[in-house]
């Protein structure tokens, strides 16, 4: 088996969704009211900003299970599920400056600051931009130990974006639920795996 | 037959009869010709599904307006009863069984009781309203309904001295009713909602039967909810088995649940954000992808001659 084959059905994995939602856009396009339900903005973005969660949650899951289940290869799908993740929340985030703010500066301030909500999934936006741009092999030599440390934003993105689908959540709270307790686990894995290694640390400098 | 001048706040009424208006004409005259409508016989507790059928009324004004299909008005909508997705009531709601149907009212009246829809509704004349709807959430319709103005019914049951509110309440049924089973809401279910009795008297607040020349389909609160078109829909409380005077101002249920979000009074007003987004404007379904069809919110949803209900009221305070 070629040593890229894997990657390569990884990256499709992912891509799943966005061709399913462009396929929906296209016979939207074709005939209006067909695919995407009263609000297709709405739809649209909601399905964006819903897989940008999904996605950036299972790139932390991947970390996780290379730890729990010694399979330290998993990492090499890590840099594509973030990036991934990056992808979705941009488009989603220009989703909604076109279709819901149509590019409307003054409606896009606005919301920026009187809706709490909208303000912490810009937040989420902004802090994972710079992870973005230093996702590549030459950023995280040039940032050696630095690299590890800024790229910890993405817990604040992670846990951001969790408010957001919180705060937005008009009643029911199941959605918010699950991806909390999702990424509370996932985060929760991390605050064990440090404690054992600062104890092992400990054992080995005694 | 009573038929409704357009109110001054109405837009200017368009040329073209849409489809519901002149069906109905024709049926209301073949009606005329045959003499009248028949009384349906049977169950008092039920509405046969002949029971429109069987009634002439008089079509609604033109608005001038376009008014939105028939399919999305009854397949798009809020219902949390039967989930907080806007197909689940579409989607669910048959599960809930209209036969029978009873509604109790008490309270503060003089004859109080607990009647068959049927015989509820006996006697009472029916006529079409065309309504805008405007969702809290800032989008909105265009409704033909069919119905008949509250305080016919209500003044049948003698509202006594104290009566100042009427607080309405929706079938409680977890079994039949799926969104009342879940964990993850923060509503208190059964739904109850409430207006001031002089808002319930005013000519423009309706109990609705019908839609689209229709008896209700149950996701849109068969078999009798009431429609006030100057009001966030989430006061328009669907199928309804309670009616209750009341001295004081009952505690609403999206009031209760988040009494910063919600008010009592509910009108719609481009003026009072809620605090999550805007309601200066609102998206007229249905919507197209690239653009939202969005249109300026109107006070009162420019049903301005209910505004003297509110003289002397601070509305950004009462919201």
């Amino acid at each position: 088996m070629p040593r890229f084959l894997p990657k390569v059905a990884v990256f499709a994995l992912f891509a799943l969704p966005l061709a399913w939602l462009a396929s929906d856009i296209a016979r939207e396009i074709a005939a209006p009211g067909s695919a995407l339900g009263a609000e297709p903005g709405e739809a649209v973005v909601h399905e964006l900003g819903t897989w940008g969660l999904r996605t950036l949650l299972v790139t932390l899951l991947i970390s996780s299970v290379a730890r729990v289940a010694r399979k330290p290869r998993l990492i090499q799908f890590r840099r594509m599920a973030g990036l991934w993740a990056f992808a979705y929340v941009v488009l989603h985030f220009t989703a909604y400056l076109g279709l819901l703010a149509g590019f409307h500066l003054d409606t896009i301030l606005g919301d920026f600051i009187k809706r709490p909500y909208i303000t912490m999934g810009l937040a989420a936006v902004l802090m994972l931009i710079p992870l973005a741009i230093t996702s590549t092999r030459g950023w995280q030599r040039r940032l050696g130990r630095r690299w590890r440390q800024l790229h910890r934003l993405v817990y604040p993105a992670a846990i951001a974006a969790w408010i957001h689908l919180l705060w937005l959540s008009k009643v029911s709270y199941l959605d918010a639920v699950i991806y909390g307790t999702l990424l509370a686990v996932l985060l929760g894995e991390r605050v064990l795996d440090a404690v054992r290694r600062r104890a092992r640390a400990v054992v080995r400098s005694n | 037959m009573l038929i409704k001048a357009p109110a001054p706040a109405d837009a200017r009424p368009s040329e073209i009869t849409p489809e519901t208006v002149y069906r109905s004409r024709r049926r209301f005259m073949a009606q005329a010709l045959a003499g009248g409508a028949g009384i349906a016989t049977g169950s008092a507790l039920a509405l046969p599904s002949s029971w429109l059928e069987e009634r002439a009324f008089a079509p609604g004004a033109d608005i001038g307006e376009e008014t939105t299909p028939e399919r999305l008005a009854t397949e798009y909508n809020n219902f949390y009863e039967f989930g907080t997705d806007k197909d689940d009531p579409a989607s669910h709601a048959h599960e809930m069984s209209i036969d029978p149907w009873t509604v109790e009212v008490s309270g503060e009246v003089a004859k109080p009781g607990k009647i068959g829809i049927e015989d509820l509704l006996a006697g009472i004349d029916l006529e079409e309203r065309i309504y805008r709807l405007r969702c809290v959430e800032a989008w909105s319709m265009v409704i033909p309904w069919i119905g008949f103005p509250m305080k016919k019914l209500i003044e049948r049951f003698e509202p006594t001295a104290n009566a100042k509110y009427v607080e309405f309440q929706t079938l409680y049924r977890p079994d039949e009713m799926r969104g009342q089973r879940g964990f993850f809401t923060s509503i208190d279910f059964p739904y109850v909602e409430g207006l001031r009795l002089d808002e319930a008297y005013h000519p423009l607040a309706i109990f609705a039967v019908g839609m689209y020349g229709k008896l209700l389909p149950n996701q849109n609160g068969a078999p009798l909810r009431i429609v006030v078109p100057w009001k966030y829909g989430f006061k328009s409380i669907k199928s309804i088995v309670s009616i209750r005077l009341t001295e004081r101002e009952p505690r609403t249920t999206w009031n209760v649940s988040a009494p910063h979000e919600y008010g009592f009074y509910a009108n719609v007003n481009p003026m009072v954000d809620h605090p999550r987004w805007s309601q200066a404007t609102e998206r007229r379904l249905p919507s197209s992808l690239f653009s939202p069809n969005r249109i300026d919110t109107r006070m009162f949803n420019g049903y301005d001659e209910v505004a003297s209900l509110y003289s002397g009221m601070d509305l950004r305070l009462l919201y």
